[in-house]
C-alpha cells in the first residue's frame, strides 16, 4: 500500500489478536476448512488414482500426487469399450427421465387441479416410492425373463420410469399447486385449451420445479446399481455395474475405477452446474412464495 | 353483444353456499354492476358465468344459448380477475396479446390492438416490462388491457379499479364508461365502491349471502330500497335506523319514539301506513335528509326536531353531526357552519318524504 491510501485503511485495533470476535472467526474458518478437506479427500483420492501408475497406486507410504500425470488408463477404457457403458447409462437415465417427467407432470396436474382421487390417491402414489428396490427386483427379474427383456434398453428404461414416476408426480403436484389458479383460468377464458394452458402457463410457471425434479430423477437413474446389476448382462451394462467389474478376485484395477468415476461424475456435474439456478429455487420454492 | 340470462343459479363450495338461487336477466349492451358485502358471492357469480365453476343448479344463457356445458374458451367472454392474474414471465405486451394469440389474430393486428389498448390505459411506456416491475395500479391496468383488446361478447370485471389511487380510479372509471359506450357490449362489473356503482351502472344488482336483495337503476335502489339491508348498504354514511312506533292521533299519523318525540307522517303516506298504526316500526332516515331548520322553509313533509349535538365532524363543505334520538345515536349531514360546537342545542328538520319505515319483524320497507 502506498502512503496515500492510509487514510482509507481499515482501522485495526492494536490488541486485535486478543479479541474474542477474532478468535470466533478463526475458529469458524478452521473448522470449515477441516470439514471441507475431510469430505473432499476421498473424492480427490479416487480421482487422482486415475492418473497414477499401478506402482504408485499401491505404493507405501502412499503417494499423494503422482510424479507424472498420465492418461493411459483413460486410453485403455476407451480402447476396451468400457466407456460405452457410460453411453448406456446416458440412454437409460436420459430417456427414463424424459418419460417420467412427461407422464409424472401430467398426472400431477390432474391430481392438483382436478382433485383426481382426492388426497388418498396422491398418498398411495408416493407410497410406491417407499418400497425398497430390493423388494421388487426379483419378481421383476422373473417377469423380465418371461418377456425376454433382461439386458434390453426398454426393460431398464421402463423400470426406471416406473420407479421415478411417483417421485415426479408427488414433487410436481406440489409445484403446480403453488401456481395461482387464476393464471390458468385467465388463459382458459382467453381461449386456450387445457393442453395449451399446460404448455404456456403451467410449464413456465413450474420451470424451476421441473428442472430440479428432472435433475434428481436423472441422478437416481444414473446412480442406480441394484436394478442394473440384476437386469443387465453385457449389452446395456450401465456404468456403476461396470465399475464393480474392476474389482477382481486376484486384482483390483484401481486406476480404472478412478478413471471411470471421473467420467461417470461428469454428466451429473454438468447437469447440476447447468441447472444450479433452478435447483436452488426449485428446492426452496415452497418456502418463499411471491 | 349479448344478452345474459341466469336462472335459478346455485353454487356451493364444500360447506359454503356461495350463490343461493340467483335469477338475473341482463339485456344486450347493458352495464350491470354487482355490489354486496365481502363474501356475498360476487366473484363466484362471475366465475360461473365465465365457465370456471360449474353451477350446482341453474342455467346460464348467452344470447339465448344455454352455455352450461361449454368450456370457458367457447363462451367468448373476457374477464378481469380480482388479483390481476398476470403472467410473471411475460412482458406486458405479451400479457395483453395473450388472448389475441389464442384466437389466432394476425401479428399485425395484434400489435395494433395492443398499442391502442395500451394508449387508452396510459401504459404505452410499460410494454417492455415484466409484471414484477410494475406498481399495483399499473398491473391492474395491464389486466384491464388484456380484456379490452379482445372482441368478446360479454365482459366481466372483478373489482378492476380496487388498487388504484383516487385520481387514477376516476380516470379509469371514465375510460371504462367510454369503452362501454363505444363498444356497446354487455358488461358485468363487480365493485365495492358505491360511487363506481352509481356512475357506471345502468343497473345495480345488490347481492347478500348469495341472493339478490334488490336490482334496478342505481337511484331506484338508493331512493326506494325494498328492505333494511338495501337501505343500510347503499349510501355513505349509511342510513340511521331508530326503533319507533306508529301512532294515530285525530286525523294524523306520527312516528313516535320512546322518549316521546313525535315526527308527523306526511299526508301522502297516510293511506299506505294507516293499517300499521299502533305497531312497532324502525324509522330510517339518511344523514342528508336531516337539515338545520330554516325560517321560511315551508316544504311539505318537514318534521321539526330539537337535538343536542354530541359530536361535530367538519369535512369542508359539509359538517357531520351526531346526536341522540331516544337514546339511539343519529348522524346528520348539515351545511358547513350550521353548528358551532358540541353541546349546542339546535332545531332540525327531518324530511319525512324521504324517510322510510321498516317492519321490524320482516325487515321489509313499509
Ligand atoms: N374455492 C373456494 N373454496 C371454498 N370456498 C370458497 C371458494 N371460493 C369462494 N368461496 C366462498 O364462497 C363465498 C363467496 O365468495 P366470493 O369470492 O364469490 O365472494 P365475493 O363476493 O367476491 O367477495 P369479495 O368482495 O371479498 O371479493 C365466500 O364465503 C367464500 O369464502
Ligand atoms: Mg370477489
Amino acid at each position: 500500500m502506498t502512503g496515500e491510501t492510509r487514510a482509507d485503511a481499515v482501522y485495526v485495533p492494536k490488541d486485535w489478536w486478543l479479541r474474542r470476535r477474532t478468535w470466533t472467526y478463526v475458529g469458524r474458518y478452521a473448522a470449515a476448512i477441516v470439514i471441507t478437506l475431510l469430505f473432499l479427500f476421498p473424492v480427490y483420492w479416487i480421482f487422482i488414482m486415475a492418473f497414477k501408475t499401478p506402482e504408485e497406486v499401491f505404493a507405501s507410504p502412499p503417494i499423494w500426487y503422482p510424479a507424472q500425470i498420465q492418461f493411459k488408463t483413460f486410453a485403455v477404457l476407451f480402447r476396451d469399450g468400457d466407456v460405452g457403458t457410460i453411453g448406456n447409462s446416458l440412454i437409460t437415465a436420459g430417456v427414463s427421465t424424459v418419460l417420467a417427467m412427461f407422464f409424472g407432470t401430467i398426472a400431477a396436474y390432474s391430481l392438483a387441479r382436478f382433485r383426481t382421487g382426492g388426497e388418498n390417491l396422491a398418498i398411495w402414489i408416493i407410497s410406491q416410492r417407499m418400497i425398497p428396490p430390493i423388494v421388487i427386483i426379483f419378481p421383476v427379474f422373473l417377469v423380465y425373463v418371461f418377456f425376454g427383456w433382461v439386458d434390453t434398453f426398454q426393460g431398464l428404461i421402463l423400470l426406471y420410469t416406473a420407479f421415478n414416476l411417483p417421485y415426479v408426480t408427488w414433487m410436481m403436484r406440489g409445484y403446480i399447486e403453488d401456481i395461482p389458479i387464476e393464471l390458468e383460468q385467465s388463459a382458459l377464458v382467453d381461449g386456450w385449451s387445457r393442453w395449451q394452458v399446460l404448455l404456456r402457463v403451467v410449464f413456465p410457471m413450474a420451470r424451476a420445479g421441473l428442472f430440479a425434479t428432472a435433475v434428481f430423477t436423472f441422478i437416481f437413474a444414473w446412480n442406480d446399481f441394484i436394478f442394473a446389476l440384476v437386469l443387465t448382462r453385457v449389452e446395456i451394462t450401465t456404468y456403476p455395474v461396470q465399475v464393480t467389474s474392476f474389482f477382481g478376485q486376484q486384482q483390483t484395477f484401481w486406476a480404472k475405477i478412478g478413471a471411470m468415476s471421473i467420467l461417470g461424475t461428469l454428466p451429473i456435474f454438468f447437469a447440476v452446474a447447468l441447472f444450479q439456478r433452478y435447483l436452488v429455487r426449485g428446492i426452496s420454492l415452497g418456502a418463499i412464495k411471491g | 353483444m349479448a344478452r345474459l340470462r341466469i336462472t335459478g343459479l346455485y353454487k356451493s363450495y364444500d360447506s359454503v353456499q356461495a350463490v343461493r338461487g340467483v335469477d338475473l336477466d341482463i339485456p344486450e349492451g347493458e352495464f350491470a354492476v354487482l355490489v354486496g358485502p365481502s363474501g356475498c358471492g360476487k366473484s363466484t357469480m362471475l366465475r360461473t358465468i365465465a365457465g370456471l365453476e360449474e353451477p350446482d343448479a341453474g342455467t346460464i344463457e348467452i344470447d339465448g344459448e344455454i352455455v352450461n356445458d361449454l368450456p370457458p374458451r367457447s363462451r367468448d367472454v373476457a374477464m378481469v380477475f380480482q388479483n390481476y392474474a398476470l403472467y410473471p414471465y411475460m412482458k406486458v405486451f405479451d400479457n395483453i396479446a395473450f388472448g389475441l394469440r389464442a384466437r389466432k389474430f394476425p401479428a399485425g393486428e395484434i400489435k395494433e390492438r395492443v398499442l391502442a389498448a395500451a394508449a387508452t390505459l396510459n401504459i404505452s411506456g410499460l410494454l417492455d416490462r415484466l409484471p414484477r416491475q410494475l406498481s399495483g395500479g399499473e398491473r391492474q391496468r395491464v389486466a384491464i388491457g388484456r380484456a379490452i383488446v379482445r372482441d368478446a361478447r360479454l365482459f366481466l370485471f372483478d373489482e378492476p379499479l380496487s388498487n388504484l389511487d383516487a385520481q387514477l380510479r376516476e380516470e379509469m372509471r371514465l375510460e371504462i364508461k367510454e369503452l362501454h359506450q363505444r363498444l356497446g357490449k354487455t358488461m358485468i362489473y363487480v365493485t365495492h365502491d358505491q360511487i363506481e356503482a352509481r356512475t357506471l351502472a345502468d343497473r345495480v344488482v345488490l347481492l347478500n349471502n348469495g341472493r339478490i336483495e334488490q336490482e334496478g337503476a342505481p337511484l331506484d335502489l338508493f331512493e326506494r330500497p325494498v328492505n333494511r339491508f338495501v337501505a343500510g348498504f347503499l349510501g355513505s354514511p349509511s342510513m340511521n335506523f331508530i326503533p319507533a312506533r306508529l301512532v294515530a292521533a285525530d286525523e294524523s299519523l306520527a312516528v313516535t319514539f320512546e322518549d316521546g318525540t313525535a315526527l308527523a307522517v306526511p299526508a301522502a303516506a297516510y293511506e299506505r301506513l294507516a293499517g300499521r298504526s299502533g305497531h312497532d316500526v324502525i324509522f330510517g332516515v339518511r344523514t342528508e335528509h336531516i337539515s338545520r331548520a330554516r325560517d321560511g322553509d315551508t316544504r311539505e313533509g318537514l318534521a321539526p326536531l330539537s337535538a343536542t349535538i354530541d359530536v361535530v365532524q367538519p369535512t369542508g363543505s359539509r359538517t357531520y353531526v351526531t346526536f341522540r334520538l331516544s337514546g339511539t345515536p343519529v348522524m346528520a349531514e348539515l351545511r358547513a357552519h350550521d353548528v358551532e360546537h358540541p353541546g349546542q342545542r339546535i332545531e332540525l328538520d327531518v324530511d319525512m318524504n324521504r324517510a322510510i319505515l321498516i317492519d321490524p319483524e320482516t325487515d321489509l320497507v313499509l
